[in-house]
């Protein structure tokens, strides 16, 4: 029975709630047990039992009174070790926030604790989110749950790594991810889950440890397409508290998700087809239009000129906002502090020995492309640039609802691969970054599996806030593809 | 473009992140190598086009100009690594 009960989604263990076949106790429970047996993934920096079972009795409780708080009451699931937690250690998995304990909750958090969700702990990620691996976390790199040949240990994406492992190892049901250039997707489909990216402003950022501000939006990372859309529900709304949420009414997205795309216009982009993208990636993708054509879409080619610059755009704007946002990183209000003779010297200490090194060369980049005699020939050019990215999606969406493309260039890599060259790590968020350039809802869906037996992702774009439309247009890809892989060890 | 170890040295001032004399070089190579791949921006016609300010097309919420947070001294204070009383410390400042 227990084993059972973290095979469910999210959809299947809020029935059984209702229906009393299980109670939240029993379904926390059943998780705890899992992640003692999976601590060999490193999936969390810190794992939080006893909030677990508190929340998860009061949850019981409730029920028993009459009261249910909507889809995710009693849900147990996981945080993302970037959302300030209030009393929880919270790290962005950096040295630099050695214990750090937030005494307040972000509003994300604080909205899935008013469904009524269980927090199981906080997951492991790339430092302040800046990679694609899982390996520049201070508390060491995750491992995925699927396994490359021999055995061989491979990442599980990044820089949502942990929570990505965990809903994919069936540790719990669902987790909060943040995506800032493909944080969320690249993750989910490196690890055969659901990643949604919904649109720059529909969840708040307020109480996330900032990186890109521009960029960074939080979102549910699930086994299913419907457990996307039941835990975005939770997530999303305004708040006062961040001026770029979006003051709009959440919708019930699981509503939405109806499964007949008749007539959905579905955008090929011709700019995506990269040299070197292996041929089974194509051939998924071609076999995703194809999916979405027997059920009744019209897909066509639609050109994004800009698509090339997106990356090297990317890689000017989120370090340059990430260099001012590390700022406050300064050894005196919160986390490290190393000694110095002089307040620089203690700066310089703190920073020089708190950041680890993919953080330390973003804020240099963005020092540099920020500083006098620079800014113009490479910030103000890169936003330049943004505003031609964001317009060829806005004239696209005027022919197409969404556009369908790969997710990552390659399935996952080992543990260790593409660390030499930084340029070549960032490459795995060449189909993922337009988007959040554009600031536009994106999901992944796992699509089927490789030659090496491992997950594959296709990646679908929404226009603003029609993350509807997207679930909808996803929810039938999902249905097509019938992606039922588990990773080894996992039976069903 | 091409950063040398000087201008590394000075940037790395200005963010305050201390780099031994060492490593400034291999940094420089890693930087440059980033730096150059970002370079080919300069192929794109940005001319007449705006800069991007907002990525939302949304103007931005006014609120009443009134307090609605405070009175939380220990709770900002809790997480500091060194203070005294009701104080942040720093190293001194003023000879």
């Amino acid at each position: 029975m227990s084993a059972n009960l973290t095979y469910l989604t999210i959809a299947e263990a809020r029935d059984g709630l209702a229906g009393g076949d299980f109670s939240a106790v029993e379904l926390t429970e059943a998780h705890i047990e899992a992640i003692g047996a999976a601590g060999d993934l490193n999936a969390f920096v810190t794992e939080t039992p006893e909030i677990a079972r508190e929340r998860a009795a009061a949850s019981d409780k409730r029920r028993a009174g009459g009261e249910v708080r909507g889809a995710m009451d009693g849900i147990p699931i996981v945080n993302k070790d970037l959302f300030c937690t209030k009393g929880t250690l919270t790290t962005a998995g950096s040295h630099i926030l050695d214990g750090f304990v937030p005494t307040y909750e972000s509003t994300v958090t604080a909205n899935l604790i008013d469904a009524g969700s269980v927090m199981l702990g906080k997951t492991n990620m790339d430092e302040f989110a800046m990679g694609s691996s899982n390996i520049s976390s201070y508390y060491g790199p995750v491992k995925n749950p699927w396994r490359g040949a021999g055995g061989k240990d491979l990442v599980p994406g990044g820089s949502s790594g942990g929570s990505a492992a965990a809903v994919a190892a069936r540790i719990a049901l669902g987790a909060t991810g943040t995506d800032t250039g493909g944080s969320i997707r690249q993750p989910a489909a490196f690890s055969g889950i659901v990643g949604l990216k919904p649109t720059y402003g529909r969840c708040s950022r307020w109480g996330i440890v900032a990186f890109a501000s521009s960029l960074d939006q939080a979102g549910p990372l699930t086994r299913s397409v419907r457990d996307a859309a039941i835990m975005l529900g939770a997530m999303a709304g305004h708040d006062p508290k961040d001026s770029t949420s979006a003051p709009i009414d959440v919708p019930n997205f699981e509503a939405a998700i109806t499964g007949d795309i008749r007539g959905l216009r579905v955008g090929i982009p011709k700019e995506y087809t990269m040299d070197g993208m292996p041929a089974e990636i194509q051939a998924l993708w071609e076999q995703g239009a194809a999916w979405l054509s027997e059920q009744g879409a019209e897909c066509h080619e639609v050109s994004l000129p800009h698509t090339e610059y997106a990356l090297p755009t990317y890689y000017i704007v989120a370090p340059a906002e990430a260099s001012a946002n590390l700022a406050r990183y300064d050894g005196v209000r919160y986390g490290l502090r190393v000694e110095g003779d002089s307040l620089d010297a203690m700066y310089e200490n703190t920073r020089g020995e708190g950041f680890g090194d993919e953080v330390k060369r973003r804020v240099l980049i963005g020092t540099y492309v920020l500083s006098a005699g620079y800014y113009d020939a490479y910030y103000l050019k890169a936003q330049k640039v943004r505003t031609l990215i964001a317009q060829d999606f806005s004239q696209a969406f005027e022919d197409v609802d969404v556009l369908l493309t790969p997710t990552a260039p390659s399935a996952a890599f080992a543990i260790g691969e593409k660390m030499d060259d930084p340029v070549a790590m960032y490459l795995n968020d060449v189909f993922t970054v337009p988007a959040s350039m554009a600031g536009l809802p994106a999901i992944s869906v796992p699509a089927g599996l490789d030659s090496g037996g491992l997950p594959l992702g296709l990646h679908m774009v929404g226009k603003p806030f029609d993350e509807e439309t997207l679930l909808r247009a996803a929810g039938a890809l999902e249905t097509a593809a019938g992606f039922d892989a588990l990773p080894p060890g996992l039976e069903a | 473009m091409s950063l040398d170890i000087e201008t590394v040295r000075r940037i790395a001032f200005l963010a305050r992140i201390k780099v031994a004399d060492e490593a400034l070089e291999p940094l420089a190579g890693e930087l440059n190598g980033i730096i150059g791949w970002i370079e080919q921006l300069s192929k794109v016609d940005t001319d007449g086009v705006a800069p991007m300010t907002s990525v939302a097309d949304m103007t931005l919420t006014q609120r009443q100009d009134s307090v609605t947070d405070g009175d939380c001294r220990e709770d900002v204070l809790s997480n500091a690594p060194d203070r005294e009383d009701a104080f942040y410390t720093v190293p001194k400042v003023i000879e």
